[in-house]
């Protein structure tokens, strides 16, 4: 059930966090594009929560049905994304930093 | 217990932000990259307490669920070659596209399935069709967009040993195309608010969605995929911020728009830097070949050994990579070529990087890391530009038209752009297969200057062929 209480926060939290996101990268070096770029990006795949959710609500009562399927492979999709977004970055900021590097 | 749970998330959506703050600072990034990592794993651990207490969770399929996309994407993200780096990041972007279109998806399948009964409050039904309506079509578009990129970087596809090109077309009577499908999916999204187990809308969505994505992309040609990856990254992040919507979850709106806000600014920097607005990139395919100067000078080739003796003796030579290095992926020899002269002839060797060089910003910086190239020799544009009227020999690597005068002149397509000012060096050694114009179809005067010299060739071959000259010398 959602209020128009509810909607109004949501819209709100909404607005607010894209002027946020605005603010937070205006100046950034060009060397950074990349990662920042991927990290982001392995942010993007906070959409797992989503899929939990509605991976729970598709199971519950044991029955898997098409829709927990999609929402299975949702979670996989999503973890790929997140796990490899941020180890990638990683490698990236490695090799860019100079650390790690010529042992 | 319960009340914990808002402060699981809000913990998460902090880390994120200051994880996003810090990826923008070379010193911090690396840590800004933790958090962010952090900041998911609070994220869906508050989400499994969140469901534990719930009491209804299915332990099983989730938790197989998270552990396979983990490895899956630890073992995509390992082995991967640093060469790849940018299709991978494309394909990943898709992924996430597609996790929240899925979840859209099985929200609704719930309803024509019958496992789920379709809110009967008009407010609750209205905001979950819309919301969900919204992230199937970023979604997929995000999906098929993404892969299309990915293809694009990549250059084309092997199909049982069979090489395809990936196709780059786009008529500009497709632009009004595009247009109507997003309306027919307004309309449709529309519709279904009234009709929420109409399997026919639903699919309509799904088909057009999908269909947009790869219209989308296909008429943009190589160079511009950057910009491309980022609108797409952007794009992904708002499909996550709608499917908060549906679930009514408050990081997943939050963290959803921080990412597609941050990357709707980094596509805008990168538009700016190659002097193209957004909507001429996205609307304007470029390539066509009535735009392309015509080529009328010509100019005649140098070889290895007489580059060798040229750059014998200089006492400063910077290195200006570009898109050809990229394709050609010869960093290794360059950084070869950098060590071989700065030890036989005591040659001081740095690197000029161009905002926009390559497949993606910082893409140069990423390969020539990979080649071991210390950091400090990679010298951003403004502030190597000053150097050039000191430096001997500019040796010029597959970039052409971030190195090309013509920009400086205030008219044409570059007009305005900033440029390496290669040009202004002693001596300008030019590696390029051809003297084709670049993306922006202008010719580059560059090429035809008296004291500039052209390899024609491959990056990677014409590369070890002056490292070997070098050697004789």
């Amino acid at each position: 059930m959602i209020t128009e209480t509810t909607l109004i926060a949501n819209l709100t939290l909404f607005m607010l966090a894209i002027f946020l996101g605005f603010e937070l990268i205006t100046k950034v070096p060009a060397t950074l594009h990349t990662p920042l770029m991927s990290g982001a990006n392995a942010i993007s795949g906070i959409s797992v929560v989503g899929a939990l959710f509605a991976a729970n609500v598709a199971y519950d009562g044991g029955q898997t049905d098409l829709s927990g399927l999609l929402a299975f492979v949702a979670i996989v999709l999503a973890m790929i994304n997140v796990v490899g977004g941020f180890t990638v970055t990683n490698r990236m900021l490695n090799m860019i930093a100079g650390k790690k590097r010529r042992a | 217990m319960e009340q914990w749970i808002p402060i699981g998330y809000l913990l998460s959506a902090a880390l994120f932000i200051f994880g996003l703050k810090k990826l923008g600072h070379p010193r911090t990034a690396p840590r800004g990259n933790q958090y962010g990592a952090l900041g998911m794993l609070v994220a869906v651990l508050t989400t499994v307490v969140d469901m534990e207490l719930a009491g209804d969770m299915e332990w099983t399929l989730i938790i197989a669920g998270l552990v396979l996309g983990s490895v899956i994407g630890v073992i995509m993200a390992v082995r991967v070659q640093m060469t790849g780096m940018p299709e991978l990041v494309a394909l990943f972007n898709g992924f996430g596209g597609a996790a929240s279109a899925l979840v859209a998806l099985a929200e609704i399948w719930a309803y024509i399935d019958g496992t789920a009964t379709p809110s009967t409050d008009t407010l609750t039904i209205a905001v979950i069709m819309v919301a969900a309506g919204l992230s199937a079509l970023v979604g997929w578009m995000t999906l098929t967009g993404s892969i299309l990129a990915m293809f694009k970087l990549k250059g084309g596809v092997s199909i049982f040993g069979t090489w395809y090109k990936t196709p780059t077309w786009g008529p500009t009577w497709l632009n009004p195309v595009k247009v109507a499908l997003v309306l027919s999916v307004v309309a449709l999204i529309y519709l279904s608010i009234d009709d929420p187990t109409n399997k026919q809308y639903l699919y309509g969505i799904i088909a057009i969605s999908c269909i947009l994505g790869i219209v989308l992309v296909l008429p943009i040609g190589g160079a511009d995929m950057p910009v491309v990856v980022s609108l797409l990254n952007s794009l992904s992040g708002i499909a996550a911020a709608f499917t908060g919507f549906i679930v009514g979850n408050s990081v997943l709106i939050v963290a959803g728009s921080l990412v597609g806000a941050s990357g709707l600014i980094l596509t805008f920097i990168m538009c700016k830097a190659m002097n193209r607005t957004l909507p001429d990139v996205l609307f304007k395919s470029f390539g066509g070949s009535g735009e392309k100067a015509e080529l009328t000078r010509t100019k005649v080739g140098s070889d290895a050994d007489e580059v060798a003796m040229m750059v014998d003796g200089a006492q400063k030579v910077i290195i200006v990579p570009g898109y050809g290095m990229a394709v050609s992926q010869c960093q290794h020899q360059v950084k070869e070529f950098a060590d071989l002269i700065a030890e036989k002839f005591g040659t001081e060797v740095k690197y000029a990087i161009h905002p926009v060089a390559g497949r993606m910003p910082g893409h140069m910086n990423v390969l020539l890391a990979e080649a071991n190239v210390p950091y400090e020799q990679l010298i951003e544009m403004d502030e190597i530009n000053p150097e050039f009227p000191d430096c001997d020999v500019a040796v010029i690597i597959g970039a052409n038209d971030t190195t090309n005068p013509a920009a400086r002149s205030g008219e044409g397509p570059l007009a305005g752009m900033p440029i390496i000012d290669a040009d202004a060096a002693r001596t300008v050694v030019i590696i390029k297969r051809s003297l084709s114009v670049g993306y922006a179809g202008v010719d580059n005067d560059l090429f035809y200057m008296d004291k500039t010299m052209m390899l024609f060739g491959d990056g990677k071959a014409m590369m070890t062929g002056l490292n070997n000259a070098i050697k004789e010398i």
